[in-house]
């Protein structure tokens, strides 16, 4: 009998209520009294020199309060990077200037170059037409290997060359690796692109800065996953504004799949410009603009190699990898290629050698950082997809050879820098071999096959590091911030409580499941829980929501908060009943006292605290409210095992999706429901990269795909109904729930078992393929049929 | 958006006057002109809509039997009530979106003439009459390129005479993005011979495929469909190589005569 409320539990998502009746309160939804509006001109060419800007015409348009370009933040910050990489030979990376508008040159499609403020929208549209911009066009930098040539065209002109960094890791190990693989029995060679993506939040950004000039405080409303991060870079690192004079708000969020965690310049722009002309200034980016100004994901070029013994043991693992940063460092871009994916190229597999090799690349184009898995989809394609070919050589079988190759102790340490602490890989595979119906495979292939079609079936595993993470870890790493959570419990008189959290909720159903645990601990109605987050004038200093972190992090600090809680209303009840508080049990919101039949209710403690008139003042303040800081001893190492099953129409080369099978280890789960809708809208946004997705450039750093005539989206015709499994559970050591984060891992798990399964039904079909690269469009797919 | 007149005139006459203005457009069911206003590409100072009139609504069949079509006739009519020419009935019905065919119209469809619009291979395989506020035009006279028609300025498609064949059939394979047809065939077999129209993939817009014609006339079968035409001319973007796109007019044409038979 599945339970009904608390932890384990699928409640329906009390804030569908409002998000599926169109009531829910969205940046876009909110409007300042007087507010201005912004239209941000944006340049047309890949890379130019800005000779002039001739604004006279535009600013004498109707209804233009102020136009701002380069030459007004002068002496204003730039966009600051996060993160910092030391390179192999112990440099700091190459960090460029980034300005808020653009100075002295114009550096991808997209960068802004002036911002019109006006009365209206459309005046503002109006006069940024009118603005006279004479650009000296320059060779785009567009190609990675092209930009790394000696004397490439540079994309900043103060920088040595186009190279950001060349990272080694380990570096130590390099020499070690060099002789496994001169040691090795066979080595598997696999060349891919993992591509360039747009996130595509249904909600576009929104920025609103807001300033009132009695108290001199600013206020930005904004899309973002982490508002008190951006309060942190905006307020310290571009604008000087320090936190108490500065609220960022990031109400109800319409998704972000990690292109809302950066401070972008729109937003530094609206709270600068509110203060400067004393009134709210609001910034709506059309579907247009964000296929330019959001930050795209992924978009690595790499060679991998795996080394076997005769005994088909893995022996070592060697990556190289060009990755595009774009024409300037977004916040968290550098740790991307990095720490996100080089300490994950151990995989699931006891591979005691790894070294990996990334150089990121400055070139004309957005600039590129986190999208949903964020460096570890790029471990895993390309891991996965070399253990596939090294099968298809070695005439093995891709299941069995993973699991020869299985770490099977835990806690394991990687030669990779990380521990996993706990894990049972060959139980997600048992149970997708059943899930799969491996052994009818064949018989459905038969059947395809009558019909004409190829099918073909791919495999494979994943393990991730997420619940980011330690902040002394990370720090270590180049981290330019803490990585913990906080969480706020107050209780009120009468026993309610309100959470405050640090976490921020876009779609991931934190006001469901955060009360579940809440309730759980102290045998309460999960209704008498109500989660507040997004507002740093509300909840303490917090690091927002990305990294799948919110539970393993966040709800760890709720469930500290709410430990001290529970510690401080036992003294209460003890004093309340006279007896000792070592004795106090608290059962289904119920306080008694052992081996009596005495007993008091949580209200009846909770109005004491604020009615303190039989209390024990002598020992403890009134009130009942308390905040924990949380900050984990780990990651969290969710994994699992996927199965995907497609039919190839020979003819035209299209590919369906059969049927899609995913076996999670999540650790303990709070609401199977929502874990279940996180890991459907992972393979979604997975089967969207291996099958549709392609921002592609052309050579002048134009973007071809720049709105959904030619971006192909994922739609629900194009998915299977999922099998999802999450019954394997290693519980996570090392915080408190036992729980591990679930929403990355089907982004990160399904792009190797589409393309896995595609390989699979080409080489039914007689074609010697070993490789197609992503997206596997039909085209792709008939270019590889037909050489 | 740009700043513009708009007048909803009811009849066909008045509608004419109205789009005599410099800079007029006529607006029917919207579905590439208001995105291209929206986007600020088109900037017209008077946009006539041709929906408010009712002469050019509706589906009835002509004295010599073809299928007539008012200009102004929404995909989701024509799929629903085109009963008498299936094959066009399900291209209609396969347009976009629910909301696309609630609003786009078959004589916008033809007067915009997009390279990977599926009306102009229906249009072009039935030899079609596109009847205007003016004349008659013959489809094989009418198309003359990507977004180019034999249509004067101002001039509206009032209805579309489609001669109804002894079998129909059109295959769209979908460009993944935007769902326009990356190739689409629609074949049509009429008691003097077939006929064969291809959109989608020639940077010439839509055409004939004559070789098809021939080999189909003498026998409709999917085996007596030839090799796909060369690539010379053939469309090729992020979604497909020219031989690609050749290489799908022969499979759909294949497919499209076995639907048919």
């Amino acid at each position: 009998m599945p339970k009904d409320h608390g932890i384990g539990a699928s409640p329906k998502r009390r804030e569908d209520i409002r998000f599926l009746s169109g009531t829910g309160n969205y940046t876009d939804d909110m409007n300042v009294n007087g507010q201005a509006y912004v239209h941000f001109l944006r340049s047309d060419v890949a890379h130019g020199r800005i000779k002039s800007i001739n604004l006279d015409a535009a600013s004498a348009m109707p209804g233009v309060v102020k136009i701002f370009t380069g030459a007004d933040f002068e002496g204003v910050g730039g966009i600051p990077c996060g993160w910092e990489i030391t390179d192999k030979h112990g440099n700091a990376m190459q960090e460029p200037a980034h300005p808020v508008l653009a100075q002295g040159k114009v550096r991808y499609v997209g960068d802004q170059i002036a911002a019109v403020v006006a009365e209206t929208l459309e005046q503002a549209r109006d006069a940024a037409e009118a603005i006279d911009v004479d650009i000296e066009e320059l060779p785009a930098v567009v190609d990675m290997a092209g930009a790394l040539v000696d004397g490439s065209t540079k994309v900043h002109d103060d920088l040595t060359s186009n190279l950001c960094y060349d990272w080694g890791f380990v570096e130590e190990n390099k020499p070690a690796v060099e002789a496994a693989f001169a040691d090795a029995a066979h080595v598997t060679t696999l060349e891919l692109r993992n591509n360039r993506l747009i996130a595509n939040p249904m909600e576009p950004r929104v920025a609103i800065g807001d300033f009132e000039r009695a108290s001199g405080n600013s206020t930005l409303f904004t899309t973002s996953q982490n508002p008190h991060v951006i309060r942190l870079l905006m307020g310290a690192f571009v604008l000087g504004i320090p936190e108490h004079k500065l609220r960022v708000v990031a109400p109800d969020v319409g998704g972000g799949f990690g292109t809302k965690i950066f401070h972008y310049a729109e937003e530094a722009f609206c709270t600068f410009a509110a203060k400067a002309l004393n009134r709210a200034v609001k910034w709506t980016s059309t579907r247009s603009e964000a296929f330019i100004s959001d930050a795209h994901g992924r978009d690595h070029v790499t060679t991998i190699q795996l080394a076997l013994d005769a005994d088909n043991n893995f022996t070592a693992v060697r990556t190289d990898t060009m990755a595009n940063m774009g024409a300037y460092l977004s916040t968290f871009a550098p740790s991307v290629p990095t720490w996100l994916h080089g300490t994950l190229m151990a995989g699931n597999y006891k591979t005691p050698l790894v070294y990996v090799n990334v150089k990121a690349v400055f070139t004309n184009t957005v600039p590129v950082d986190a999208y949903r898995g964020a460096g570890r989809p790029e471990a895993t394609y390309q891991l996965e997809r070399v253990i596939d070919k090294a099968a298809l050589e070695l005439g093995l079988d891709p299941i069995a050879l993973r699991r020869q190759n299985f770490i099977t102790e835990f806690p394991y340490a990687t030669p990779v820098a990380v521990e996993y602490d706990t894990g049972d890989y060959h139980a997600t595979m048992d149970v997708l071999e059943k899930m799969a119906d491996l052994s009818g495979f064949e018989a459905r292939r038969k059947a395809s096959e009558a019909r004409g079609m190829l099918r073909g079936i791919g495999i494979n595993c994943y393990i991730e590091a997420c619940g980011i993470a330690p902040s002394n870890l990370v720090g270590q790493l180049g981290a330019r911030a803490g990585l913990y959570e906080s969480a706020t419990v107050r209780v009120n008189a009468t026993g309610g409580l309100v959470v405050m959290t640090g976490s921020h909720s876009h779609g991931q159903g934190h006001e469901t499941a955060f009360p579940q645990v809440i309730a759980e601990m102290i045998g309460i109605d999960e209704s008498m829980v109500e989660i507040e987050h997004g507002d740093t004038d509300k909840a303490p200093m917090g690091m927002g929501t990305y990294g799948s972190r919110s539970l393993a992090v966040g709800g760890s600090a709720m469930v500290r908060a709410t430990e001290k809680i529970i510690a401080k209303t036992k003294k209460i009840a003890a004093h309340l009943m006279e007896a000792a508080e070592a004795d106090i049990e608290l059962k289904d919101g119920t306080f008694s006292v052992a081996g009596t039949d005495k007993s008091v209710a949580w209200g009846d403690v909770t109005l004491a605290a604020y009615v303190p008139h039989n209390y024990p003042l002598e020992d403890i303040e009134p009130g009942l409210e308390e905040t924990a800081f949380y900050d984990p001893a780990n990651f969290t190492y969710p994994s699992g095992a996927y199965a995907c099953e497609v039919e190839v129409d020979p003819d035209t080369g299209k590919v369906t999706i059969e049927a899609f099978n995913a076996a999670d280890d999540f650790g303990n789960v709070v609401n199977p429901m929502i874990v279940d809708g996180q890991v459907h809208g992972g393979i979604g946004q997975g089967i969207g990269q291996a099958l549709l997705e392609n921002a592609a450039y052309d050579e002048n750093g134009q973007l071809l795909s720049a709105s959904y005539m030619d971006y192909a989206m994922p739609r629900a015709s194009d998915l299977p109904f999922y099998g999802v499994d999450h019954s394997c559970q290693t519980p996570c050591t090392h915080n408190p729930l036992g729980v591990k984060g679930c929403g990355e891992a089907g982004a990160i798990g399904s792009p190797p078992a589409v393309v896995n399964a595609v390989v699979n039904a080409l080489r039914s079909g007689g074609h010697d393929i070993h490789h197609i690269d992503m997206p596997v469009s039909p085209s792709r797919v008939w270019q590889a049929m037909n050489g | 958006m740009y700043n513009f007149e708009f007048e909803k005139p009811s009849s066909i006459a008045d509608a004419v006057a109205a789009l005599g203005d410099e800079e007029a457009t006529a607006l029917s069911g919207g579905q590439t002109l208001l995105p291209t206003m929206k986007q600020r590409l088109a900037s017209p100072t008077k946009v006539v809509s041709l929906l408010g009139i009712s002469e050019m609504q509706g589906i009835c069949t002509g004295d010599d039997g073809a299928l007539c079509i008012g200009g102004a006739t929404s995909h989701a009519d024509v799929a629903a009530g085109a009963s008498a020419y299936p094959g066009l009935a399900a291209l209609a019905g396969g347009i976009g979106d629910p909301a696309v065919r609630a609003r786009g119209t078959v004589g916008g469809s033809l007067a915009n003439n997009d390279p990977a619009a599926c009306y102009p291979a229906g249009a072009l395989a039935s030899g079609a009459t596109i009847v205007t506020n003016a004349r008659e035009i013959a489809a094989d006279d009418y198309f003359q390129g990507m977004f180019t028609t034999a249509l004067d300025e101002s001039e509206i498609i009032t209805e579309v005479r489609f001669p109804v064949p002894q079998a129909s059939n059109y295959q769209k394979f979908e460009q993944p993005a935007s769902r326009f047809a990356l190739v689409g065939v629609f074949v049509a077999k009429y008691a003097d011979g077939v006929r064969v129209a291809v959109t989608g993939a020639s940077e010439e817009g839509v055409h004939r495929w004559t070789a098809a014609e021939e080999a189909l006339s003498a026998n409709f079968s999917a085996d007596a469909v030839p090799a796909a035409p060369g690539a010379d001319g053939m469309i090729a973007d992020l979604h497909g190589t020219a031989a690609y796109r050749a290489h799908l007019v022969a499979v759909l044409t294949k497919r499209a005569v076995a639907a048919a038979s």
